[in-house]
């Protein structure tokens, strides 16, 4: 099996192509031009992780929503299962900075925290 | 008539810092008029991460990296009037401003630091024919109807340009139940950050269509479809290549504009590449006091370089309140050539003390070019980079000393592109 | 609901003669099928005062366009509308066109245009500076001029209104029966009875026409398509300007708008007679504008382009066809105002008039108001006022200092009295063109989302329910959370 990705660890862009066994794991990574890009390429295909931003309803608000972001990057795979608890949370305010709106979003050991005031 | 040390006019990112900076250089009384009804500008409404992983070393969402110079700005006695908009720049440094609160207000400075940030190209200056429909609208439109508001402006969507806000817009409408269609971009590469590439679009299995356009527009309430089609290497479309996308919205991420209104009323001299002020490597404009700094200045990529230059801005704004220089500056010129779009600063005080950093953008994607700087033939800095693209600024330093040695009072930014 | 007159139709022609009949002692009621008065060709046309030496001698076209660049700066005053007599010039580029130019000038002369003359390459340049070395001479005819014709459609609205006529917005009319010497007509908002009909459709008068069994026209709505630029274009051009007419047409006009922008177009397409909502513009129509504008002015650039639009003229069927001003012979109750393509806008207020005349003739039993109310209450313009006059209003009322429209200088103030005002704003599109916001080079990039907020507010409505324009010209949907 193998996958061609694109680095997005710096600007130049490497194309990577990874070679793995039937169990996902990596066997090499060519195409690389540093240190980096050789993580970059094992990170994706053994645990791709994102950041997720988004909004949450707010109640009694001067906007109707705050926006909030996960505090440490989650599974690729989870994004819309987390996506689905933030559109289903509601929060009064006033919200702070920092204040935790979700802990644990979906299992994940990640919390969703807001990432202004309203 | 209130009087100031430092009017300051924007309170985004650019702003703050560069309030921040001439605070911290000693500047006693200072203003900064912001037109929104906090202090934060455009990044209020970028609750994306991906900010200040040069400036603070870690990754920050828009409001977050906002949010620490808003807190800095109010631990200092800087004043600062939201929800005021600026009129006019008058002779002898005069601003006169409006707002609900103070009504009509013409504020005396010292110095004053430009820092209105820039606007998206609407449609009209597309030249996109057919319909005028409901649902055709900037991608920052759309961010801040999403983000700010909380409404989702359509549902089915096609988004024209690749620059960063229409690849970060392709992830959000997508994250908030959208159907993104496709991302089309008439250039052969896309102007955008490669990360956003791979994270807004790959990611959620969104097409990016390179080298080809939205040629129509169609639908006569709302919005029901667009015609796309190839454009060959003239930008022009190609025939028989056209194809219909049903959508109900066209988010357009074409290019940002300074927003110099201001600037050109005040009769500052403006660079016809960047749309912004012509500045020395203090950000002062050709209007003695009046300095410029992020992205009225030059549209940047990465927020951390705006902060950087207008804590560049701010301490000359500093210095010139502390020192009210007379006489003629006598500059070295910096000039851009050969693949490098433009340099800021265009001019740099021959008797420059600091090292002077030249930011520029190229104008396609080079691989191995190298980056050269030379006056009169003299080559002064010189390296080779693996990749060099446009959506991308680049800088070099150069020396104080350097610039003082020099004996024509002439730099030029150049690239040296291997021969295929 | 029972009215003595229902005028169909509230472009400038329907509006401007509402305004006329609403001096007599009547109950008239203006029947718009958009969301807003000023929604066909009275958007998006030259925008100018003829002065009148196009139209053949003995026309109404003829006598009404004479007439109206003579009424126009009465009205605009009255009215408070965006008026500049800046004059027009006929630019001439051969020997060839000067003879065409002394036609002109002895049309013009037959049709009473005053004060027209022909001028010397050397004066012409003077003139305007940035105008093609080609150019020759010139016909000059002073009594041309810019105007703003949505806002005098809006004017004459607010004015008739003031004056006890009633407007009703989105009531199309899609049927007609006369019965009992009455017109009922079946609008998408209810029956409305009435005694006498006015046809002020545009592009659609002649299926109105039709619906009472008047087939004697028809209607090919011809399109034209335009350039608007940006303001600081605006010292590129400083009258309106013609090409010299030929065998190919009258060709695109460039002129200064009443406002500072400039404008170039229109070409002229005709459309099949199903198209009649077609406003598309095209890449081969704003091809034409823009290759043609180079004869005319080699440097004026599209680059500064805020935008592009198309409209209609409704124009009648068949060969030198002429305004259709006249009661139907199918029905004397109903006027039919048809075919009133350009010089329309300038004849607008002769047309009103002329109306006026023709209505009393066959309706003497109405007689004339006690008191007319000649003016509506100016709008205030807060960029146009001096420093000392906005302090004291932004003193009396603070949403005069809040700017909203940043291109355009246009407060929060001036958007709620757009919307407040006698027949207001109820959409997007309507505050921008009572107010100019999102008229700028922006195009309401910025202020957009601030005017749906305003309008939801002032409207009592979600931010979603508000429009572009109308009907399912939506701008949001549902709220994300």
């Amino acid at each position: 099996m193998t996958r061609d990705m694109i680095c997005v660890s710096c600007p130049i862009g490497c194309a990577l192509h990874v070679e793995l066994d039937d169990a996902g794991n990596v066997l090499s990574v060519s195409g690389n031009t540093c240190k980096r890009g050789e993580k970059y390429a094992i990170d994706e295909c053994t645990n791709p992780v994102r950041m997720l931003t988004s909004t949450v309803k707010v109640n009694g608000g001067k906007l109707p929503v705050v926006p909030v972001k996960t505090s440490a990057p989650i599974p690729k795979g989870k994004m819309f299962e987390c996506m689905k608890a933030i559109n289903n949370e509601v929060v009064d305010a006033p919200v702070k900075m920092g204040d935790i709106i979700i802990s644990n979003v979906c299992d994940t050991g990640v919390d969703i925290v807001a990432t202004n005031e309203v | 008539m209130l009087k100031y040390d430092l009017v300051v006019i924007g309170g985004g990112p650019a702003g703050m810092a560069a309030a921040l900076k001439a605070k911290e250089c000693g500047v006693k009384k200072i203003l900064i008029l912001e037109r929104a009804e906090t202090l934060g500008g455009i990044l209020e409404q970028c609750i994306h991460a991906g900010f200040g992983l040069h400036y603070f070393g870690e990754e920050l969402t828009g409001p977050e990296y906002a949010y620490r110079f808003i807190q800095e700005v109010e631990k200092t006695d800087i004043e600062v009037k939201v929800d005021t908009m600026v009129l006019e720049i008058r002779t002898g440094n005069v601003v006169v401003a409006t707002n609900n609160k103070d009504g009509m207000l013409e504020i005396s400075a010292t110095a004053i630091i430009l820092a209105m940030g820039c606007r998206e190209r609407p449609r009209g200056a597309l030249d996109i024919p057919g319909s005028r429909a409901s649902g055709i609208m900037t991608a920052g439109t759309a961010q801040k109807y999403v983000n700010i508001d909380g409404y989702m402006p359509g549902r089915k969507i096609v988004i024209l340009g690749s620059g960063d806000i229409g690849l970060i817009m392709a992830r959000r409408m997508t994250l908030e139940g959208a159907k993104v269609e496709m991302v089309c971009e008439l250039m052969p590469f896309s102007g955008g950050l490669q990360r956003n590439i791979v994270q807004c679009l790959d990611d959620l299995g969104i097409p990016l269509k390179l080298s080809c356009t939205v040629i129509k527009t169609h639908g006569i309430e709302r919005l029901e479809g667009v015609t796309i089609a190839n454009v060959d290497e003239h930008r022009q479309p190609i025939p028989g290549t056209e194809q219909y996308v049903e959508c109900d919205t066209l988010l357009l991420s074409v290019g940002l504009i300074p927003e110099n209104e201001l600037t050109r009323m005040a009769g500052i001299i403006i660079d016809p590449v960047t749309n912004g002020a012509i500045v020395d490597e203090n950000r002062q404009t050709s209007r003695p006091g009046i300095f410029a700094c992020g992205n009225v200045l030059q549209v940047h990529d990465l927020v951390d370089y705006v902060t950087a230059e207008s804590q560049i801005a701010g301490e000359g704004a500093a210095a010139y309140i502390a020192n009210r220089p007379r006489g003629r500056n006598h500059y070295v010129s910096v000039s851009a050539k050969d693949g490098v779009r433009y340099v800021v600063p265009q001019n740099i005080n021959e008797n420059t003390d600091k090292d002077v950093k030249l930011y520029f953008r190229v104008a396609d994607v080079f691989r191995n070019a190298k980056i050269i700087v030379e006056s009169d033939g003299k080559v002064l800095y010189s390296k080779k980079k693996p990749k060099l693209a446009p959506g991308e600024m680049e800088y070099v330093t150069i020396k104080a000393s350097d610039i003082g040695a020099l004996e024509k009072k002439q730099l030029t930014v150049r690239l040296e592109v291997p021969t295929k | 609901m029972q009215y003595d007159v229902a005028v169909i139709g509230a472009g400038v022609i329907g509006a401007m003669i509402t305004r006329e009949l609403s001096k007599l002692n009547l109950k008239i009621v203006l029947l718009e099928k958009c969301n807003d008065v000023a929604m066909g060709t009275s958007k998006a046309n030259s925008a100018i005062v003829h002065a009148g030496f196009d139209a053949e001698p003995g026309t109404l076209k003829a006598k009404l366009n004479v007439q109206g660049a003579s009424l126009m700066a009465y009205y605009c005053n009255k009215l408070s509308v965006p008026y500049k007599n800046i004059g027009s010039l006929v630019v001439a580029y051969s020997w060839d066109d000067m003879k065409t130019l002394d036609e002109l000038f002895e049309r013009g002369f037959a049709n009473g245009v005053p004060n027209m003359e022909i001028i010397s390459q050397e004066r012409l340049r003077d003139m305007e500076p940035y105008i093609s070395e080609e150019a020759v001479g010139a016909l000059w005819a002073p009594t041309a001029g810019i105007v703003s014709p949505y806002e005098l459609t809006i004017a004459a609205t607010e004015n008739a209104v003031l004056n006890g006529a009633r407007v009703k917005r989105n009531s199309g009319v899609f049927d007609i029966e006369y019965k009992d010497d009455l017109f009922f007509l079946s609008t998408a908002t209810g029956v409305i009875k009435a005694k006498y009909l006015i046809n002020c459709a545009r592009v659609f008068s002649d299926q109105i026409a039709k619906m009472i069994g008047d087939t004697s026209f028809k209607i090919i709505p011809r399109k034209g398509e335009y350039y608007l630029l940006d303001k600081n274009e605006k010292k590129m051009v400083n009258h309106v300007l013609f090409h010299c007419p030929s065998k190919m047409g009258k060709g695109i006009l460039v002129t200064p708008t009443a406002h500072g922008n400039v404008l170039m177009g229109p070409t002229a397409i005709d459309l099949d007679f199903d198209s009649k909502l077609d406003l598309d513009t095209t890449i081969e129509g704003l091809n034409i504008v823009k290759n043609d504008v180079k004869t005319v002015i080699p440097a004026l650039s599209t680059r500064n382009c805020i935008t592009s639009f198309a409209g209609l003229r409704a124009h009648i069927a068949g060969d030198n066809s002429d305004f259709l001003i006249a009661p139907s012979k199918a029905n004397g109750h109903f006027i039919n105002v048809a075919g009133i393509e350009s010089p329309g806008l300038t004849a607008a207020p002769a047309i009103a008039r002329y109306v006026g005349e023709i209505f009393r003739d066959i309706a003497p039993q109405y007689e004339r108001k006690e008191s007319f109310l000649t003016t509506r209450p100016a709008p205030i313009r807060v960029n146009e006022l001096s420093d000392e006059a906005r302090k004291a209003l932004v003193e009396k009322d603070k949403r005069y200092g809040r700017i909203i429209c940043r291109c355009e200088g246009i407060t929060e103030g001036e958007i709620i009295d757009a919307i407040k005002a006698p027949c207001g704003a109820r959409d997007m599109d309507g505050v921008k063109r009572r107010t100019r916001a999102g008229m700028g080079r922006c195009q309401s990039g910025f202020c957009g989302s601030k005017v749906v907020e305003i309008l939801a507010r002032e409207l009592g409505e979600e931010m979603n329910k508000v429009t572009k324009f109308g009907n399912g010209s939506k701008i949001l949907y549902n709220r994300t959370k």
